[in-house]
């Protein structure tokens, strides 16, 4: 073959593979559905399919929400997404509700931002948060109790803010959302004018970003040196997780149930246990914290030395893009820094 | 000149592939179709089949009940191969609180979600040997997911 062919080949290759790629269905099941259901009618993400949804929603806001997500909300950014690919799933998104979206200019709305202040905190802020940071917990997932069909959104947040011309929101005061808690503002006595001001306090929340709780930190591991033999140290790690309220599930070794029972490597040894009422907490916030079940530590013996080492839940939190989240491994992170401690005296 | 300008192109070319087809999730998670309880035994099927034991399942939902919680089908299921875990954790022990791997599934009304991290997320450049199994199971991982979302 000469080199010629094979840069061809190359090519044509490259080529397949984006033109399959921009199968919008294909895209939407892989990477969407598990969130937003395979029939759009939401999960632990939004319904897209609600058609109030759908027709005050641009295409232009939908390619943004794909391409740079929510941060700290659980939407995360599909940066690898070429242009195409989103495309092809915002016309798959469509598809449940044909019909022409709104489309919106890029011009802001003037209001008086003070007076629209004084309306958020009357109207808005007990379903968006007193500072636009939103509804607790993620979308519809009536697996489990909620208290409300839909997750109000976070209107503090730079994906929302970024996404969302001004008047694709004044639309959303003005004529509410239905299937949703989003009511006509216009229907409940308000002025056209006084959902200017509204408007122009949420932009103004650009200039008063709330913090960003979400920073990978630089150890992936809590590990500390045990001064006593590793039999002795985990029933230290026992004494302090039941010491800090925690049922103790099991203690079991890492390749108990992988090899004959008798043969398990005695040398590294799993305890774990967990507090059901934080769990229960934790699931309201996010039904994925499975990856951080049961709570563990791990006690094991290498060189003549023990040590006692967990996964460090700030580090593990970042995956899952939940500001709400993040705080709550930040108590777990101090948890689990408080009983490695204790029982590495 | 010209060899060495074909080299090049075809550097780029073999680099732009391989930026298209490989990158690293925050998290994998799929929706199957499947209620819980069938997804549950596909999984610990295709677990299996995929040469991997499965050493232990916890059934989070019980222990919420038990508690007084309100709660779905909720469960996190523990596998690995022995010999793999024994190289693991005797050569890097930075990787011990993560083994044996993880996938949490849970009920959410008639489908059932599957999640799990993505093991590439572990990589370090200084130790390639670990990289290569974490590079595996990236790839079993995938599969598994896949046969998950496919099942009916």
């Amino acid at each position: 073959m000469s080199l010629t062919r094979f840069i061809l080949s190359l090519f044509l290759l490259l080529t397949a593979s984006l033109a399959q790629a921009a199968d919008g269905q294909r895209l939407y099941e892989q990477n969407c559905a598990a969130c937003h259901g395979l029939d759009g009618n939401g999960g632990v993400g939004v319904p897209l399919a609600l058609p109030d949804f759908q027709y005050s929603a641009s295409d232009d806001f939908l390619r943004k929400m794909i391409r740079h997500g929510r941060p700290g909300r659980v939407m995360p950014a599909f940066k690898r997404f070429s242009d195409e690919e989103v495309d092809a799933i915002v016309r798959y998104i469509r598809h449940w509700a044909p019909g022409k979206p709104f489309k919106y200019s890029s011009k802001r709305i003037r209001g008086d931002v003070k007076h629209g202040k004084q309306l958020y905190a009357q109207r808005c802020a007990s379903c968006h948060g007193a500072n636009g940071e939103g509804g607790k917990g993620t979308g519809v997932t009536f697996s489990r109790p909620r208290n409300l069909p839909i997750i109000p959104p976070a209107l503090n947040n730079k994906g929302f803010l970024d996404a969302a011309p001004d008047e694709m929101i004044k639309a959303t005061l003005m004529n509410g959302r239905e299937g949703t808690p989003m009511v006509s503002f216009l229907k409940q006595g308000l002025k056209e004018k006084d959902i200017n001001d509204i408007v122009a306090y949420v932009r103004s929340f650009e200039k008063h970003p709330l913090p960003l709780t979400l920073k990978v930190p630089e150890e992936r591991l809590i590990i500390m040196e045990s001064m006593q033999p590793l039999k002795e140290t985990v029933e230290a790690i026992k004494r302090a997780v039941v010491g800090k309220n925690y049922r103790l599930i099991r203690v079991q070794y890492i390749n108990q149930g992988l090899v004959e029972k008798g043969r398990e490597n005695k040398k590294q040894v799993i305890v774990y246990f967990c507090n059901f009422s934080f769990l229960n907490r934790a699931l309201a916030v996010d039904p994925r914290v499975g990856l951080f079940l049961p709570c563990r530590v791990t006690a094991y013996e290498k060189d003549g030395k023990v040590f006692v080492t967990s996964t460090n839940p700030l580090y593990m939190s970042t995956i899952f893009n939940n500001n709400e989240l993040h705080r709550l491994c930040q108590e777990m992170y101090q948890e689990y820094m408080d009983i490695i401690e204790e029982a590495t005296l | 000149m010209k060899i060495i300008a074909n080299n090049r192109l075809i550097s780029a070319i073999v680099f732009m592939l391989f930026a298209t087809l490989s990158y690293a999730d925050e998290l994998m998670m799929i929706r199957s179709e499947q209620t819980f309880p069938e997804a549950m035994l596909k999984l610990q099927e295709t677990i299996n089949k995929m040469g991997y034991t499965i050493s232990r399942v916890q059934r989070v939902d019980i222990g919420l009940s038990k508690s007084g919680y309100l709660t779905d089908k909720y469960r996190v299921v523990f596998f690995g191969r022995n010999n793999e875990i024994e190289e693991i954790t005797s050569k890097y022990p930075y990787l011990i609180p993560y083994v044996p791997w993880k996938i949490a599934i849970f009920a959410e009304q008639e489908n059932t979600l599957l999640v799990t991290a993505d093991p590439l997320r572990l990589l370090d450049k200084k130790h390639p040997a670990a990289n290569r199994y974490l590079y595996q199971w990236k790839k079993d991982l995938e599969k598994i997911m896949h046969i998950m979302q496919k099942a009916e």
